[in-house]
């Protein structure tokens, strides 16, 4: 399939379905989906030679030399958005960002992201994840005001007058229409809390369709009187939003996690991936937990990972290794816990496929199962087992990443520098705040 | 019934047509062959181009763009002719070498009337409820606009003009991406599920799984 039958078909389609705007979509270092809406007639020409933008007041795009930059469409993206106006239809697509002279630019997650999958193609693998993404239904929101989910409902619950299982139809329906399949959803824990797991794609693919997710869920929400949120951890005192990431490399069209003579059904390759998660996971953390907000959630009694441990059946570790129907093959993988559906899921991914593989490249030893519930173990107890934790605040977390060989390597130095100045300059603000836990516990009694 | 170019036909077809029991009439122009069309239209098209081949083509040429509902065409045809074939895949829906095997013809007109191929035109492909406009890109089920990305037209393309027939995905990812694509073979899974997913409940059974060997576009043309 040569590039010019992609474009062919891509203007053909603008033609023929009338479509009146074309969003060249990008997203930010911090994850944030950035849009350039151009008109039809401009989009030979984007797709051909790009189109050149002031990248510098983009999140993490600005240099010191050169402020422009190109959006080069990619054309297999090309998707008409289904919640306009159909009278006047858009479409979307995304785009990578190159510098002028054509060369990838270094601050674009989407690049990094292609780049590790290359890398992986080279030795014969694909990634493939799929997210269980969680996120909360409010009702329209009060500024100062505490938010107040839109139902009371609980795991799985089904009641008759469910306005979030209509809420949560639509946005499903929408998502299928986009080429974004869905596997499973249902009513979380926690009041308004929802989950939508995704089906398995190639990595880049996904982290694609979860930038689309995010806003089709905000979109279909906002239409409908509500307002959804991927906020880890926006109630006290209920479960916050995690998305749990399921891994697997395939090897052409096999599991390359699969080993059917292992008593796990888990390959050396699984095992040296799993190891490399776990030692890495605190470098990485950073980034697959990237707000103040986000340890808040990944605290004990939440149903959220805390310890550097991996297990079968046991949902208090960083990693489980989901038990497959009919022992199948293809659904051998990994489920890494921490992440929450705020971070950039172009370098979340990113980091992760390159913790995992440097597992295997130095053929890391996977540590021993731990299958008893960490969270009634001692931490001294732990400590002498050898199970460690992940950083307990933005600021931990940071300062682990900055000495990470690993972490920068991975995310190249641009985006490294830029992401730890960004987060910083974040944690000095939180840093500064006076809360209401301060003044309540503090302002009468001291 | 049949209609048969050029005429006369050439005495083995005549024999293998009235021995299989079919009812047929051999014209030598399209015009003739409006004047003789029945009321209920003709079945099918047997042409041989043994004999005459830049009539034969010209002949198909011109039926395909007179008729407003495509005729399955086959087109008989001499061994070192193969090459004739090639790019003008929108004039016949099958072939057989010729001399025939008359009990090959058969199958395979019997085949081809079956009413379970895809008619394939210039431009149009259609199964079903769903059609494909190959000219314009566009496709739709039920009249609906089916709004597709690139990939996912290309492969339910190649699926719809193979109806019937059981896929590899190593196959349909060599025949459909045609290059070392990162994605790997289970790429074509995940453009299937989405695939489905855009033809909706009604039609998501156009593409069906076939256990351990890959995917086939709509029903068995064994089972059927």
């Amino acid at each position: 399939m040569s590039i010019d039958q992609h474009r062919e078909y891509v203007l053909r389609s603008v033609e023929e379905r009338g479509v009146r705007l074309v969003r060249l979509w990008f997203t930010d270092v911090l994850g944030n989906l950035k849009s350039l809406a151009i008109s039809p007639a401009e989009l030979d020409n984007a797709l051909t030679d790009g189109m050149t933008f002031d990248g510098s007041s983009i999140d993490g795009f600005s240099r010191v030399q050169e402020a422009d930059v190109l959006a080069i469409p990619d054309p297999d993206t090309f998707e008409i958005v289904p919640w306009g106006d159909p009278k006047e239809p858009e479409a979307r697509v995304f785009c990578d960002i190159h510098n002028l002279d054509g060369t990838p630019f270094a601050g674009d997650p989407r690049q990094v992201l292609r780049r590790h999958m290359k890398a992986a193609h080279e030795m014969g693998l694909t990634f493939y994840v799929a997210p269980d993404i969680e996120f909360f239904y409010f009702e329209p929101l009060v500024a100062g005001e505490v938010p107040v989910p839109i139902d009371q409902g609980g795991f799985f619950d089904l009641t008759t007058n469910d306005v979030t299982g209509e809420l949560r139809k639509r946005t499903i329906r929408t998502l299928e229409q986009m080429g974004i399949p869905v596997e499973y959803s249902f009513h979380e824990d926690a009041p308004g809390q929802q989950e939508i797991d995704l089906r398995h794609t190639d990595a880049l693919t996904m982290a694609d369709s979860v930038m689309t997710f995010r806003l089709a869920v905000r979109e279909i929400a906002a239409r409908n009187s509500a307002h959804a949120t991927f906020m880890p951890k926006p109630l006290e005192g209920v479960q916050g939003s995690g998305m749990h990431v399921h891994l697997s490399l395939f090897e052409g069209d096999d599991n390359a996690f699969f080993d059917a003579d292992d008593p796990y059904n888990l390959s050396a390759k699984a095992k040296a991936f799993m190891a490399g998660l776990l030692r890495h996971a605190p470098e990485i953390t950073a980034v697959t937990n990237q707000t103040v907000n986000s340890y808040k959630r990944l605290v004990p009694g939440f149903e959220a990972p805390v310890h550097l441990s991996w297990a079968r059946n046991n949902r208090s570790g960083l990693i489980r290794v989901p038990i497959t129907k009919n022992d199948n093959p293809l659904a051998t993988r990994l489920e890494y816990r921490s992440p929450d559906p705020a971070c950039n899921p172009y370098l979340a991914f990113s980091l992760m496929l390159a913790a995992g593989m440097k597992g295997i490249e130095e053929g890391y030893e996977l540590p021993d199962e731990a299958d008893a519930n960490l969270f009634e173990i001692g931490d001294d107890v732990l400590e002498k087992l050898g199970i460690g934790q992940l950083p307990t605040s933005l600021a931990a977390a940071l300062e682990t990443m900055e000495k990470s060989t690993l972490v920068r390597e991975a995310l190249g130095e641009h985006i490294y520098e830029w992401f730890l100045r960004s987060k910083r300059i974040e944690w000095r603000g939180y840093k500064t705040h006076v809360s209401a836990f301060e003044r309540d516990r503090y302002l009468t009694s001291l | 019934m049949l209609l048969v170019f050029p005429d006369p036909a050439p005495p083995e077809l005549a024999r293998t047509l009235d021995l299989g029991g079919s009812s047929w009439k051999a014209v030598s122009s399209t015009a003739d062959a409006g004047e003789h069309e029945p009321d209920s239209g003709w079945a099918g098209t047997i042409v041989d181009a043994t004999a005459d081949p830049e009539g034969a083509w010209a002949f198909l040429r011109a039926i395909r763009k007179q008729a407003d509902k495509q005729l399955p065409v086959i087109v008989l045809i001499g061994g070192a002719q193969l090459a004739e074939l090639e790019h003008r895949d929108d004039l016949f829906d099958d072939f057989c070498l010729s001399p025939f095997h008359p009990s090959e013809l058969e199958a395979r007109l019997r085949h081809l009337l079956s009413g379970d191929v895809a008619v394939v035109s210039s431009d149009m492909v259609e199964y079903g409820a769903l059609t494909l406009n190959l000219e314009t890109y566009q496709a739709s089920i039920a009249n609906k606009p089916l709004d597709m990305t690139y990939m996912e037209y290309e492969l339910l393309k190649f699926l719809a003009q193979n109806p019937g027939k059981v896929f590899t995905r190593e196959i349909l990812l060599s025949r459909v991406w045609g290059y070392e694509y990162y994605g790997g073979a289970r790429t074509v899974d995940v453009h299937v599920r989405r695939l489905r997913a855009k033809l909706g409940e009604e039609h998501a059974a156009l593409i069906q799984t076939v256990r351990s060997v890959g995917y086939r576009f709509g029903e068995s043309r064994w089972e059927s």
